[in-house]
């Protein structure tokens, strides 16, 4: 099976600090990946380097098999087909809910969609995402749980190939969660992997097919979640505590 | 933002830019009372609404602060003053006093064919893209932001200054320019010229005012506003903040090189103060006062603070710095989005509290 995303013996540091230490990581299209892990493990830093803002000391970051985005840009990465949310919801006060949707959609400064094309693109995500009545509501007037989702639609109305969820649940009621459980199950497709990280083990539990954990940087497991909770280190760094 | 078709407060100041070109377009053939010193004062309020607005383009709207846009301002005018003496010597037949007492007797090469209008356009256009450019480029790419890229324009302007307080650049030195005599043809001090010049200024005005209206209603705007808010986000969704940036600058650089090239002009002098680290600073304030991210509240700071500064600058001149700093400490404090707030306040008051909460801050 072919890996969309392959991160090679990557090494992070932030002066003398190692936030990633050699990790390897390979995920398949098609399935959902959960990674796991304490508190400045390096899951956010493993998605600053797969998505071009932080740049790894050595190692490589592989897409779609051939593809060798280590070195692109921001923006190469993302018109490439990798895209994420940020752990903090990251969106543009100063907009409403469709005109997000549509920079998502759009994907970039030179224009691939018509005019037609971009407004069923739109349509078509605000609905997904449950936002189709607030679509002319200003950004900033959203709830918390809102403007996560606004965020995720404004990610994947470019269809990405590769999409990675730093987060989604965080400061959610269940309500709010179970709507996202159920929109990450309609996102999962077979020429698509999508990453999640998160804390809520509930969530990670229905999401995901396989999770990874984390630990100072590292690999410390890989399997399905039945087996992380039996795993007696993962117990120990992270799920006991 | 807005449609234009339901955005009223700019609609009304669009307007009233207008009616004062056509009232003083018509006072040229009629007497209204207008007098070629206040058209005078009028054009030169116009053209430093015009900075203004330049500077609102990428403080406002993209998040960017200048602190040296008197050095676009500059370069328009100091080639607006080139033309002009060269202009004037082909009716005299003698080269400026500044180079008389240079000892020179013509023109260096760099003055070659500033005498045709249309060139010298082009010229300030190439060398505000050139500088601004280059300087955008180098500061963009190396993600510079914020207080640095500020603190780096005023010493850009800063440095610029100093290069034209310089006698044998050919600029004129510390003298600067001055002795302007004629106007594509026109003696300049005729009270027709000086009020004629007033009217372009503010049909300029008007124009960039309406201009920019239009670019930040689009999509190219959409994108602007996201680059402000969050550019990050931006590039990580696949765009090239980079180029948007840079093509906003340098358009910024134009507009602000555009206004001084109907500033000097009108003063009639121009000498390296204008490139001084103060100006480039006041233009934020005039900004701030109007209400940053407003267009219409660049216009109204501007015109504003510099009406101030020109009744003051007669009555008490000593009490300027004083007033500015208690204007800005007053901003800050009272009106944090400018003087725009003090008309929210009014214009939603008799309408309620939830008028003002259904039509947020834009930032
Ligand atoms: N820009 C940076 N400069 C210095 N240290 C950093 C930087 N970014 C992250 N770190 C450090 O790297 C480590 C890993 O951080 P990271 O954000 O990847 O953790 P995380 O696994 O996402 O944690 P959390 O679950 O709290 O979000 C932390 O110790 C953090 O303090
Ligand atoms: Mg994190």
């Amino acid at each position: 099976m072919a890996a969309a995303l392959l991160i090679d013996d990557v090494t992070v540091e932030f002066g003398s600090f190692r936030a990633i230490d050699g990790l390897s990581l390979a995920i398949d299209y098609g399935e959902v990946r959960a990674v796991i892990g304490p508190n400045g493990a390096g899951k956010t830093t493993m998605l600053d380097v797969a998505s071009g803002i932080t740049r790894a000391k050595q190692g490589r970051v592989v897409f779609d098999d051939t593809i060798d985005i280590t070195r692109s840009s921001e923006s190469d990465i993302a018109r490439a087909g990798v895209r994420r949310k940020f752990q903090k919801p990251s969106i543009f006060e100063g907009l409403d809910v469709r005109q997000h949707i549509a920079i998502g959609a759009q994907g970039g400064l030179r224009r691939i969609l018509s005019p037609y094309a971009l407004a069923q693109r739109v349509d078509d995500v605000l609905a997904e995402v449950g936002l189709a009545d607030l679509a002319l509501r200003p950004a900033s007037e959203l709830a918390h749980g809102q403007k996560q989702w606004l965020e995720i639609g404004m990610v994947l109305a470019s269809q990405p190939k590769v999409l990675m969820l730093d987060e989604p649940v965080a400061g959610l009621t269940d309500e709010e969660t179970e709507r996202t459980v159920a929109l990450v199950r309609k996102l999962r497709r077979p020429d698509r992997a999508i990453v999640v990280v998160e804390h809520d083990m509930d969530f990670v539990e229905q999401i995901a097919d396989r999770v990874t954990v984390l630990h100072e940087g590292r690999t410390l497991f890989e399997g399905s979640m039945q087996d992380a909770r039996a795993d007696a280190r993962v117990v120990d760094v992270y799920l006991g505590r | 933002m807005k449609p234009l078709a339901s955005d009223r407060p700019f609609q009304l100041l669009l307007a009233v830019v207008l009616a004062v070109a056509a009232l003083l377009a018509v006072s040229m053939v009629t007497p209204l009372g207008i007098s070629a010193y206040l058209a005078n004062a009028i054009g030169q309020l116009a053209a430093f609404a015009v900075l203004a607005l330049a500077l609102d383009l990428i403080w406002g709207y993209l998040g960017i602060l200048s602190l040296g846009h008197g050095l676009f301002f500059g370069i328009g005018g100091y080639i607006v003053a080139m033309h002009l003496l060269k202009h004037s010597s082909e009716v005299t037949g003698r080269v400026p006093d500044f180079m008389q007492f240079m000892g020179w007797s013509s023109y260096p090469f760099y003055w070659a064919g500033l005498g045709f209008f249309p060139y010298a356009l082009l010229v300030a256009a190439v060398v505000t893209i050139l500088i601004s450019g280059v300087f955008g480029y180098v500061s963009f790419r190396s993600r510079v932001d914020g207080v640095y890229f500020a603190i780096i324009t005023q010493a850009l302007v800063y440095v610029a200054m100093l290069l034209m307080f310089r006698n044998d650049t050919g600029f004129g030195g510390n003298n600067g320019m001055t002795g302007f005599l004629v106007l594509f043809g026109w003696p300049i001090g005729g009270s027709g010229v000086v009020i004629a010049m007033a009217v372009v200024s503010v049909l300029l005005l008007a124009a960039v005012l309406l201009g920019c209206r239009l670019l930040l209603g689009s999509n190219f705007g959409v994108l602007m506003i996201a680059t402000r808010d969050d550019e990050v986000r931006l590039r990580t969704l696949g765009y090239e903040t980079l180029r948007l940036k840079l093509a906003v600058w340098c358009l910024s650089a134009l507009i602000a090189a555009l206004a001084g090239m109907l500033y000097v002009p009108q003063v009639g002098i121009i000498n390296p103060r204008l490139l001084s680290p103060e100006l480039s600073l006041e233009i934020a304030v005039w900004v701030a006062i109007g209400g940053r991210g407003h267009l219409i509240g660049a216009v109204i700071g501007a015109m504003l603070v510099n009406a101030l500064k020109f009744w003051l600058s007669a009555a008490a001149p000593e009490l300027w710095p004083f007033i500015l700093s208690g204007l800005i400490v007053l901003v800050v404090l009272v009106f944090p989005n400018g003087l725009v707030d003090l008309a929210k306040l009014k214009l939603t008051r008799p309408m309620g509290i939830k008028r003002l909460a259904s039509e947020p801050e834009l930032r």
